[in-house]
């Protein structure tokens, strides 16, 4: 799915470190963001496009807290052993509640972010990887904000 | 906050993205049976008021060469994380910072924060740098790489 060769040209850059902090909200957002990057609107749309196919973006839209709308975001590690680490990786990320999963260096070896919706909770989701995987779960869901301001120029 | 009936829509109906084409919000607008006018107003305020964080472009930072992408995480005495947090917050380079509980007694850390780089050896740097800074060296720390990416969806939420 993704293409880690894909080169990106100028204007790809331009308009990927000038509007991931925002798209604008306005009728016709694209066609301003043509007009601040000196391209066309059909130009921006096919851009976008092509950057999510490519796998370089992952998705354009809102970013808001999901406890808003009833839901729920958590952090949670395991120790996994070496021998069954890639058969536990795909059990953890079958579940559609998990978005993000990475092995890291350490004894607790895998973080990832388990991310509810009104309908589930992060305790049932928990509970069910402990179960199935025979694994304890450290969950650690956010007590107070300091800063996010995830930003990465290209 | 709490968020009103329509508020409530309009997430629920953005939740699987803007629309890529002329008049993206106009679509969302007639999904939630209201005003084009009054829903960018609404997006607009929520905005301002911090629920929505941003109308976003989301990137896959490895695709992007952010191949170093570093845990830190710090192990506080309850009366000065606040202080010591709100410091490490405003260094240029940090891109998150969460409290989050302990889990004694395997795990002793309450504050996590992230820097996205693309070489180990300069994260390390801005750390240490960090730390001699702002006088941490007698905070318990270390320093979690990601060795593997196992699972980055195009979340329905933001991070």
């Amino acid at each position: 799915m993704v293409n880690k060769n894909y080169q990106l040209d100028e204007i790809d850059k331009s308009l990927i470190n000038q509007y991931q902090g925002g798209i604008p909200i306005c009728q016709n957002p694209y066609a301003l963001m043509g007009e601040e990057l000196g391209i066309g609107e059909k130009d921006v749309i096919e851009r976008i496009e092509n950057l999510l196919t490519q796998g370089i973006l992952s998705r354009a839209g809102p970013m808001y807290n999901p406890e808003y709308l009833g839901g729920s975001l958590s952090l949670a590690a395991m120790i996994v052993p070496d021998d069954i680490y890639d058969t536990i990786a795909s059990k953890v990320n079958a579940y559609p509640e998990i978005s993000q999963n990475y092995q890291r260096q350490h004894i607790l070896n895998m973080w990832f972010v388990i991310a509810c919706d009104d309908k589930t909770s992060t305790k049932e989701v928990i509970e069910k990887i402990e179960t199935e995987t025979g694994l304890k779960i450290y969950n650690m869901p956010k007590i107070r904000e300091y800063f996010v301001g995830l930003y990465l120029k290209v | 906050m709490a968020l009103d009936d329509i508020n409530h829509q309009i997430l629920t109906v953005m939740e699987n993205g803007l629309d890529i084409c002329h008049n993206p919000y106009a679509k969302i607008a007639k999904a939630v049976n209201i005003d084009e006018k009054i829903l960018l107003q609404r997006l607009q305020k929520m905005l301002d008021d911090g629920i929505l964080k941003r109308m976003g472009i989301v990137v896959r930072h490895h695709e992007l060469g952010y191949n170093a992408n570093a845990m830190i995480v710090w192990d506080i005495p309850d009366d000065m994380i606040e202080n010591i947090a709100t410091s490490i917050a405003v260094e240029g380079f940090i891109t998150l910072c969460y409290q989050r509980p302990r889990q004694l007694p395997d795990w002793p850390y309450n504050l996590f924060c992230m820097i996205h780089g693309s070489k180990r050896d300069e994260v390390i740097l801005q750390k240490d740098d960090m730390i001699k800074r702002l006088g941490l060296d007698n905070i318990n720390h270390q320093i979690l790489f990601s060795t593997r990416r196992l699972k980055q969806t195009g979340a329905k939420y933001g991070k």
